[in-house]
């Protein structure tokens, strides 16, 4: 196989690559706010339970995660395992991630002083209003350096998407590796997330930026 | 406006508040009547803080009554509901020790867009805002964020951000002590102007000498309870319990 083609064939995979890395970001963002919530519930039981999920779910490997995504349905209740494994592998990364950005966010919205709510709350504003115009906003832009971390390891991360045989670049570069005994598509696919990551962090800069507009 | 015409403006009944068991108001009753400034004065920890915290509904109050306008927002202990609180809550302003302004908000976000989520229309609540400005001798700083600005202008726009509300009555807790030395003036300049435009206002805070100026009225609390309260020559001048001759002291040259 010459050079060209293994790139070629590495690039395929890079849609599905970029398939896992976005849609676990869509899922994950929100999802880990609406984690972070619970976890800071007033209800002990909901803030307990939550607490313990999010433990596991940072405390287990993510590749372990992703096979119990993938395979438990199979194990437990005799599922099929599904043709598209983007499904599995997107809920697990997404679940994962969330568990990591509900607790930035808590640690953000945590930082807040009580006086900006004391404020807010003498001059009318809902709980809601309070929440999304007075404290959202500075949690972004605290938490903005944590998110781009997370955001940048997601990246390498996608590549765990081999454990269950998903055909991302990464996958797709393993199987060369191994069918023509080279150490080359390893290299190939160290920069091509190398390449990536510049790219994400040339764009969470930008955002950075655009939130800078106060101290 | 609502509520009884002769009534004070803010009143409180034998209010009582603990932290955890600890009382920290013991029965204070206090009454504001239109166009007066109270001062409340007091050493650290008696409870003049948790008095304006509860009076703006901030703590809740385990005992007693809250008036405004002689209109119960608290009854013997018992609050009436959230949504009759919220109206309670557009009655008065609380500026707070250490401003608390929104710091992702420009100066003029900051006291036009409280008055907006109530209904006023952006164009005047900009223009009321624009106008307070002026008054706060802040004007051209509409567009800065809270931290280009010193304290003394911090707290200017807070009390604007308050007023720009249409509050019967203004609240301070200790309004200077943030601040440095050299910028304490430009705020209690501000505040004794609006005492000259008779806002009715409740101002804790350690500056005696502005407290004797500009006060109707003067609170001594300690330990939980008002232990002297009368005109500001008499409370400061002629102290008749040796508790406020001893606090005064301390501040005496
Ligand atoms: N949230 C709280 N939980 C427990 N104790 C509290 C709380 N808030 C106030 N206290 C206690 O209540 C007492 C009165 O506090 P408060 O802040 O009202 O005093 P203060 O007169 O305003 O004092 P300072 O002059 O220092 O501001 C203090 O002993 C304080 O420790
Ligand atoms: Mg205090």
């Amino acid at each position: 196989m010459t050079f060209t083609a293994m790139v070629l064939k590495m690039s395929e995979g890079l849609g599905r690559t970029c398939a896992i890395f976005f849609l676990t970001l869509l899922f994950s963002l929100p999802l880990g706010m609406v984690i972070a919530l619970l976890r800071m519930s007033k209800n002990r039981v909901i803030a307990g339970i939550t607490r313990f999920i999010i433990s596991v779910l940072r405390g287990t490997p993510l590749m372990l995660q992703l096979l119990a995504v993938t395979y438990g349905p199979y194990y437990l209740f005799g599922f099929n395992v599904p043709r598209n494994k983007l499904i599995p592998v997107v809920i697990a990364f997404a679940i994962n991630y969330a568990a990591y950005f509900a607790e930035i966010y808590r640690g953000g919205i945590e930082s807040i002083s009580k006086g900006q709510y004391e404020a807010a709350e003498v001059l009318g504003y809902t709980k809601l209003q309070t929440f999304m115009r007075i404290i959202l906003p500075q949690v972004m832009k605290r938490i903005m350096p944590s998110v781009t971390n997370e955001v940048v390891t997601l990246v390498k991360d996608t590549s765990m998407a081999f454990t269950v045989s998903y055909q991302e670049m990464f996958t797709i570069g393993k199987q060369i590796a191994n069918s023509q005994t080279s150490f080359l598509p390893f290299v190939v696919a160290g920069i091509f997330y190398f390449v990536f990551n510049a790219l994400v962090d040339y764009v969470m800069g930008l955002i950075e930026k655009r939130l800078d507009y106060y101290d | 406006m609502n509520g009884n015409k002769n009534a004070p403006i803010f009143a409180v009944n034998n209010i009582q508040k603990s932290f955890a068991d600890v009382p920290v108001l013991e029965d204070i009753s206090l009454s504001v009547e239109q166009g007066n400034v109270v001062s409340i004065i007091g050493p650290s920890g008696s409870g003049k803080s948790t008095l304006l915290r509860c009076g703006t509904f901030l703590e809740t109050a385990d005992g007693g009554d809250i008036l405004y306008n002689g209109e119960y927002a608290m009854k013997d202990g018992v609050y009436v509901d959230k949504a009759a609180l919220r109206k309670f809550r557009s009655r008065f302003g609380l500026v707070f020790q250490n401003f608390n302004l929104f710091p992702h908000y420009s100066v003029l976000k900051n006291i036009a867009e409280p008055p907006m989520l109530q209904g006023v229309s952006r164009e005047e609540a900009e223009d009321r805002a624009m106008g307070l400005l002026r008054k706060m001798g802040l004007e051209g700083r509409e567009r800065a964020y809270p931290s280009q600005l010193s304290g003394g202008q911090q707290q200017r726009v807070a009390i604007a951000r308050a007023l720009a509300m249409n509050p019967e009555i203004l609240f301070f807790d200790e309004p200077t002590s943030a601040l440095d030395p050299e910028l304490t003036g430009e705020v209690l300049k501000v505040i004794r102007q609006l005492a000259e435009e008779h806002m009715t206002m409740v101002v804790v805070t350690h500056e005696m000498p502005f407290a004797k100026a500009v006060s109707n009225r003067v609170i001594f609390m300690a330990g939980g309870v008002i232990v002297e309260q009368g005109d500001p020559l008499q409370v400061f001048d002629d102290p008749q319990e040796e508790r406020t001759r001893q606090f005064l002291r301390v501040f005496e040259k």
